[in-house]
């Protein structure tokens, strides 16, 4: 014999899983709305800084700083990476190009490799740690100690002393910066191939650059101008907004490199489809 | 008690029903109050009763959600960004935490604003405002010293020599004295004092210090909950019966 609910019990039971729908559809709501804010945030963000760069009062003496800071100081991580890479790819490559008979190829097979991919990747995925992080952990904390502020009071548009010259600077840096791991990349690509060989360093450069293409060097700049200006936007709007706790500084520092090395990667992958395409 | 200064009841800032609140908490809920010529005021109120909010609604820090903030007859709140920053020269806001930039020099510090705000001084005249208002503050001797070389009360002292250094008409103190020992919060006390007389200051002094608040105030506002819980003189709040009042001043 069938069973019969009552029908309070049925009541009940509806009006809870209304509520609990009803909950449900809320917080997406909220998160949707909370996604389309950041979203407007960040739009504001850039538009602010792009109106700021081109306004009057353009802080030269910031912008030079900053590219010392960004550009010298980053010269010793940037040569020890270059070499490193040029090191590995010709270590890792040989033993197959000897297999077929192909060893001469190795110079020009290296460059490319550096001067296309790795040089402005590697180059722009280091300079998201340490110049990002930076970045992101000094704003953050000239906003937890109210300096910003202090900035703001005194008639001074924060956004133009302060972010304006840091992303110009990572903007022009990284560029610069990867061509520089670029040349140290073939010396260190020289160096190995003289471990188990032996080429004069004329010839293997020649050698290199007989590959090369000036459409080679071409799209990989103009896309590290792409991940300089990724890396100082993400590492400055994270810094700028931060939190008023301590905690927000290590978060600001932490969702810098997080997000621009995630960007640099989305960015890289766009620039390789255009690339293709030309 | 400090006798009043004030000669004229000019106006200086005259905020009106001012309302605030971050998400669904009200910090402050209806603020009606004014800033006389030449006073020094004090806010007074247990921490969390929105002292701080008050006055950086007055710099435009934070924007209030209901009422108007008049300063100098100027209702700030709709006023533009270049208008705001003419308002922001004149006024002196000293921070809680001293806000000197960690980056410059103790020179460097004094003179950004400077540099910023009166763009006709040459070097040497922003050299010499610069050694001779870290004279009036009573540290010559720290003009190329790093901030993060200074003591608690030295920081709190260039913080304010690098706001007076413009010449504001009207000075924001947040907390001045808190976290400095007695000796250098009667220092900061005196140098409040100092800056307005020789600098004819119309001042908002947001404080829970009790001796702060007695050694500068010329009028003590109290917050709570808010909103005014009472206003008057320094001799009316010590002869009152109030238990809030009472027992900031059972002392």
């Amino acid at each position: 014999m069938m069973k019969t609910i009552p029908i309070s019990k049925f009541k009940n039971f509806a009006h809870k899983k209304t509520i609990d729908l009803s909950e449900k559809t809320l917080d997406n709501k909220n998160k949707l709305a909370t996604f389309f804010r950041d979203v407007s945030d960040v739009a504001l963000f850039i538009v602010n800084v792009v109106k700021n760069t081109f306004s009057r009062g353009f802080e030269f003496h910031e912008f030079l700083k900053q590219c010392f800071q960004i550009g010298n100081k980053s010269l010793p991580l940037i040569s020890i990476t270059g070499v490193v890479i040029g090191l590995v790819l010709t270590i890792q490559s040989r033993p197959v190009l000897v297999n077929f008979g192909a060893v001469t190829m190795l110079p020009g097979m290296v460059a490319i490799s550096i001067i296309r991919e790795m040089g402005p990747v590697i180059t722009a995925l280091i300079c998201a740690g340490k110049i990002g992080s930076g970045i992101g952990a000094e704003l953050g904390s000239m906003r937890v100690t109210e300096q910003i502020d202090a900035m703001e009071v005194s008639s001074t548009n924060p956004v133009r002393f302060l972010i304006v010259p840091r992303v110009l600077a990572t903007t022009l840096m990284i560029p610069l910066l990867t061509l520089y791991a670029d040349a140290l990349g073939v010396l260190g690509s020289w160096v190995a191939s003289n471990i188990k060989g032996d080429v004069s360093f004329i010839l293997f450069v020649s050698q290199a650059f007989g590959d090369v293409d000036f459409m080679d060097f071409i799209p990989a700049v103009i896309k590290s101008f792409f991940f300089g200006a990724v890396i100082g936007l993400v590492g400055c709007y994270k810094g700028f907004n931060a939190g008023r706790g301590t905690e927000s500084v290590g978060k600001a520092a932490n969702s810098a490199v997080v997000i621009s090395s995630l960007l640099v990667i989305l960015v890289d992958l766009i620039a390789v489809q255009i690339t293709d395409l030309l | 008690m400090k006798k009043d200064t004030t000669q004229h009841k000019d106006t200086i800032i005259k905020i009106d029903n001012l309302k605030i609140q971050f998400g669904s908490l009200e910090v402050l809920k209806d603020i009606s109050l004014e800033l006389y010529k030449g006073e020094n005021l004090v806010v007074l109120g247990k921490s969390g009763s929105g002292k701080s909010v008050l006055i950086k609604c007055i710099v435009q820090l934070l924007k209030a959600n209901e009422g108007t903030i008049n300063v100098q007859g100027q209702e700030i709140n709709s006023l533009k960004s270049k208008d705001l920053d003419n308002i922001r020269e004149k006024i002196g806001f000293l921070f809680q935490s001293g806000a000197l930039y960690d980056s410059m020099t103790v020179r460097q510090n004094l003179a950004f604003p400077l540099k910023r705000i009166k763009k006709d001084l040459t070097e040497e005249q922003i050299e010499a405002k610069i050694i001779e208002t870290l004279e009036n503050v009573g540290l010559p001797d720290v003009i190329d010293k790093m901030p993060s070389e200074l003591s608690g009360g030295m920081r709190k002292r260039i913080s304010l020599a690098r706001t007076i250094i413009v010449d504001p008409s009207i000075m924001l103190y947040d907390e001045p004295t808190t976290g400095l020992d007695p000796v250098t919060s009667d220092e900061i006390s005196n140098l409040i004092n100092d800056i307005q007389k020789k600098y004819k200051t119309s001042s908002i002094i947001i404080t829970h210090d009790i001796e702060c608040a007695k050694a500068v105030a010329n009028r003590i506002v109290m917050l709570n909950d808010g909103k005014i819980y009472k206003e008057g003189t320094l001799a009316e709040f010590e002869k009152s019966k109030d238990e809030l009042v009472h027992s900031f001043f059972k002392n």
